[in-house]
């Protein structure tokens, strides 16, 4: 048992933070640390500046141009870069969709897709959920039927997030309505400017264009873009999951937010005197810094494990609930801090660069973050199938 | 021993719950909440003729009501539909504290009140000053005859609208002092007073105040000269019992939205409503409805009773719902899913009405702190 990190992987952090240091503009890192949203410009420019150091890709092997870091590195990479409020790393092209290519593609596919992702040529989206199908997501309806050397796809996609910075789009399709559910769905991608495409905003509580409808209409995409066999993309769908979960726990996340929480909790008066020595302040931070703390070492042991080989099974599932959990009652204790000055609602602030019209330094548009991530343990498997994982692989089968 | 409302209040009920269903849909609140105004003059208009505004003051003072359960008769309604006109502070707060402290004259303002035809806020919490009822800094100096208000006023809702503001100030002893702080009626259009206005998360409008020398006649004081804290306690209270029943309401809503949407949301080749994973949890919402329903209840019933019993019951109160009301504001959402994160869904303004209030005259920790003050 030994809880600290080994020589080497204190050198490769000191790599990391020193090049965070010079590298990750100022006015990027207060827009994170401030939760003012970047636009596509400022994900593009902070997507160039890792490529340009080779370190965009953390994930991928090196023979396509990834870093080919193990579990630990990677978590150190990631660790560092919350710390320093760089900006998260889009994730639809780079680790969602890259290792499906990378594992099920053509090695046509790999050749075109895979630089272009690095280049940042292309901005992918995610056509997984619709209307009808959600936690059920095997009950997807868009269909996909075969003319010649073209699908011609029909049906409708939502929660699309960023959809409209994207200019393609990987899709799940139906494309045998008659097979069992997981077994006529076929893995596509699909360019955004092909005629029959149409977006539409999403507007979320906050006020914010995060997420989207897309909408198919006769929307023919050429074969050579179907990833893998015809009415197998169920096995491509699941093995993005498990990629979608890394880093599930978002235990860097958190630790930023406890540190907000805690700067605005010393600029808040209540009493006459800061907020964060009121007792019950003091007691509810203290509960979530327990369980945090806790959390991290959770999260390495399990980092720990599958950097010796071994993958992760239920596990990440757990993470998903528990890190969800204290990230959103981070943002619950962040509007609670403000006080009366959690009540604005600074559109301007999440959207654009104004500050915020009221409060002490550092109140951030609280109140909006903290409706904003009610998605946290809404999206990506919602945390009742997380339970649902956790109940049938402990209880067994019957679950 | 009887729970049941009286004619009077149940026909109020019945009357404003008909009009809202049937005038503030979903799709024209949310017209309103993109409005520049923030609120709109005609449904304000409406209400004023429908006496909804002159149930929340007594007969002696130009209303037909004015006691803790027409106050939580009307905002229970206001908060099932979501309601963001401001009732609260130009009514609850500005026409209530006219009404207590006023001389004759000022007094008339209260009929123009009722009558829909005024506007008012109470520009009262400061920056610093968090839900501490007693942080007064702004001063309010005599120069000769008249009176010269200077500080500032944090998140001061309908600042805007309000054709007068009632300011507090302090004339005496030091902030955190209960004496003397006292009340002034000042036009939204004084020299020296400046209005920072923006919209609020859960509807409405609000605004930073800057009084910079802002000079008033002597006959601008409501009340007595640094003796105004009893009335300002006193309708704390009453907005803090407002906030809890249009919590209440809002709760109401977001169950039966959640209700509805298990029964009819098939995932997994059935309804989700049918899983027991949520059943329990919608169990759980409804036990906390009915312990909330209680608490505000509790609250109204004490309203006109002696300072600390009043004041304990409003503590139990607004904690209760604090904490009752973000349950179920959170597993509404987390039980509908994406779609209660949109911003044209009822449920989303629905729960922010819930979690918002929260943040007005003390949250569930103030609340608690003044409970085990009051109870000690």
């Amino acid at each position: 048992m030994d809880l600290s990190y080994s020589a080497e992987e204190l050198a490769f952090r000191d790599e990391v933070r020193g090049f965070l240091e010079e590298n990750l503009p100022k006015e990027m890192s207060d827009a994170v640390r401030d939760g003012r949203s970047l636009g596509k410009e400022g994900h593009d420019r902070w997507h160039a500046i890792l490529n340009a150091r080779g370190w965009l890709a953390p994930n991928w092997p090196r023979e396509f141009g990834g870093c080919e870091w193990n579990a630990v590195q990677r978590h150190i990479f990631e660790d560092e870069c919350c710390r320093a409020h760089a900006p998260r790393i889009v994730p639809f092209g780079l680790s969602m969709l890259a290792p499906v290519l990378q594992k099920f593609g053509s090695k046509e596919q790999q050749d075109h897709y895979l630089p272009r992702i690095l280049s940042g040529q292309d901005w992918w989206c995610q056509g997984y959920s619709e209307p009808g199908a959600g936690s059920d997501l095997a009950s997807l309806r868009t269909r996909a039927v075969r003319d010649g050397d073209h699908y011609v796809v029909n049906g409708q996609k939502t929660w699309t997030t960023l959809g409209q910075y994207a200019n393609w789009i990987f899709c799940l399709v139906r494309t045998d309505p008659d097979a069992k559910q997981q077994e006529g769905i076929s893995f596509l991608l699909i360019d955004m400017d092909t005629p029959g495409i149409e977006l539409r905003p999403i507007i979320l509580l906050d006020g914010t264009h995060e997420v989207n409808e897309v909408w198919f209409t006769d929307v023919r995409v050429p074969v050579e873009n179907l990833v893998g066999e015809e009415n197998k993309g169920w096995t491509y769908a699941k093995y993005l999951l498990t990629h979608e979960r890394t880093n599930i726990a978002g235990v860097g996340f958190s630790q930023a937010g406890l540190a907000a929480v805690k700067r605005l909790a010393r600029a808040e008066m209540s009493g006459g005197r800061p907020l964060i020595e009121n007792p019950h302040f003091a007691a509810r931070m203290a509960k979530v810094e327990i369980d945090l703390m806790a959390m991290a070492t959770t999260n390495l042991r399990i980092i720990s494990r599958a950097a010796s080989g071994q993958a992760p099974g239920v596990e990440s599932s757990m993470l998903k609930v528990k890190g969800t959990v204290i990230r959103q009652e981070i943002n619950d204790l962040a509007r609670r801090a403000a006080g009366v000055h959690a009540m604005p609602f600074p559109s301007e602030a999440v959207e654009g660069d104004n500050a915020l019209p009221v409060g002490p330094e550092g109140t951030g548009p609280v109140s909006a973050q903290y409706f904003n991530n009610r998605k946290l343990s809404i999206f990506g498997g919602s945390n009742e199938i997380q339970r649902n994982i956790i109940a049938k692989v402990k209880l067994g089968g019957g679950a | 021993m009887n729970f049941e409302l009286t004619e009077e209040r149940r026909m109020l009920q019945d009357s404003l719950r008909r009009f809202l269903s049937d005038r503030y849909t979903t799709e024209v609140r949310n017209g309103i909440l993109a409005s520049e105004q923030g609120y709109s003059s005609d449904i304000w208009a409406q209400l004023a003729e429908l006496g909804v505004i002159g149930a929340l003051f007594g007969e002696d003072q130009g209303g037909f009501g004015g006691a803790g359960f027409d106050i939580t008769t009307v905002f229970e309604e206001l908060g099932r539909a979501g309601v963001v006109e401001p009732l609260l502070d130009t009514a609850i707060l500005g026409g209530g504290l006219i009404a207590a402290l006023g001389d004759a004259d000022q007094q008339a303002l209260v009929e123009r009140v009722i009558a829909g035809d005024l506007q008012l806020a109470f520009a009262h919490s400061e920056p610093g000053g968090r839900y501490d009822l007693n942080h007064v800094a702004t001063r309010a100096e005599a120069q000769g005859d008249e009176i010269v208000l200077t500080g500032r006023k944090a998140v001061v809702v309908n600042a805007e609208a309000a054709e007068m503001l009632v300011i507090s100030a302090r004339e005496s002893g030091e902030v955190g002092d209960t004496d003397g702080i006292s009340l002034f009626l000042v036009p939204g259009d004084a020299a020296g007073l400046s209005l920072r206005g923006y919209p609020l998360l859960a509807g409405g409008r609000g605004a930073e105040l800057d009084l910079e020398g802002v000079r008033l006649p002597a006959s601008a004081r409501l009340g007595p000269q640094g003796g105004a804290w009893e009335a300002i306690a006193e309708r704390a209270a009453a907005a803090s019992v407002a906030l809890a029943a249009e919590t209440l309401g809002a709760m109401e809503t977001a169950v039966e939205l959640t209700r509805g949407y298990l029964m009819t949301r098939q995932q997994f080749g059935r309804p989700i409503g049918t899983f027991q994973a949520l059943q329990h949890r919608m169990a759980d919402l409804w036990i906390e409805l009915e312990q909330a329903r209680s608490a505000v209840i509790n609250a109204a019933g004490h309203l006109a009773e002696e300072s600390r019993l009043r004041d304990l019951h409003v503590a139990a109160a607004r904690n209760l719902i604090g904490r009752a009301g973000r349950l179920v504001a959170e597993d509404s959402i987390q039980m509908h899913g994406g779609i209660a994160m949109t911003q044209e869904y009822e449920l989303a303004h629905i729960a922010k009405r819930i979690v918002m209030s929260d943040h007005r005259f003390g949250d569930i920790d103030h609340h608690l702190e003044q409970f085990i003050a009051l109870s000690a």
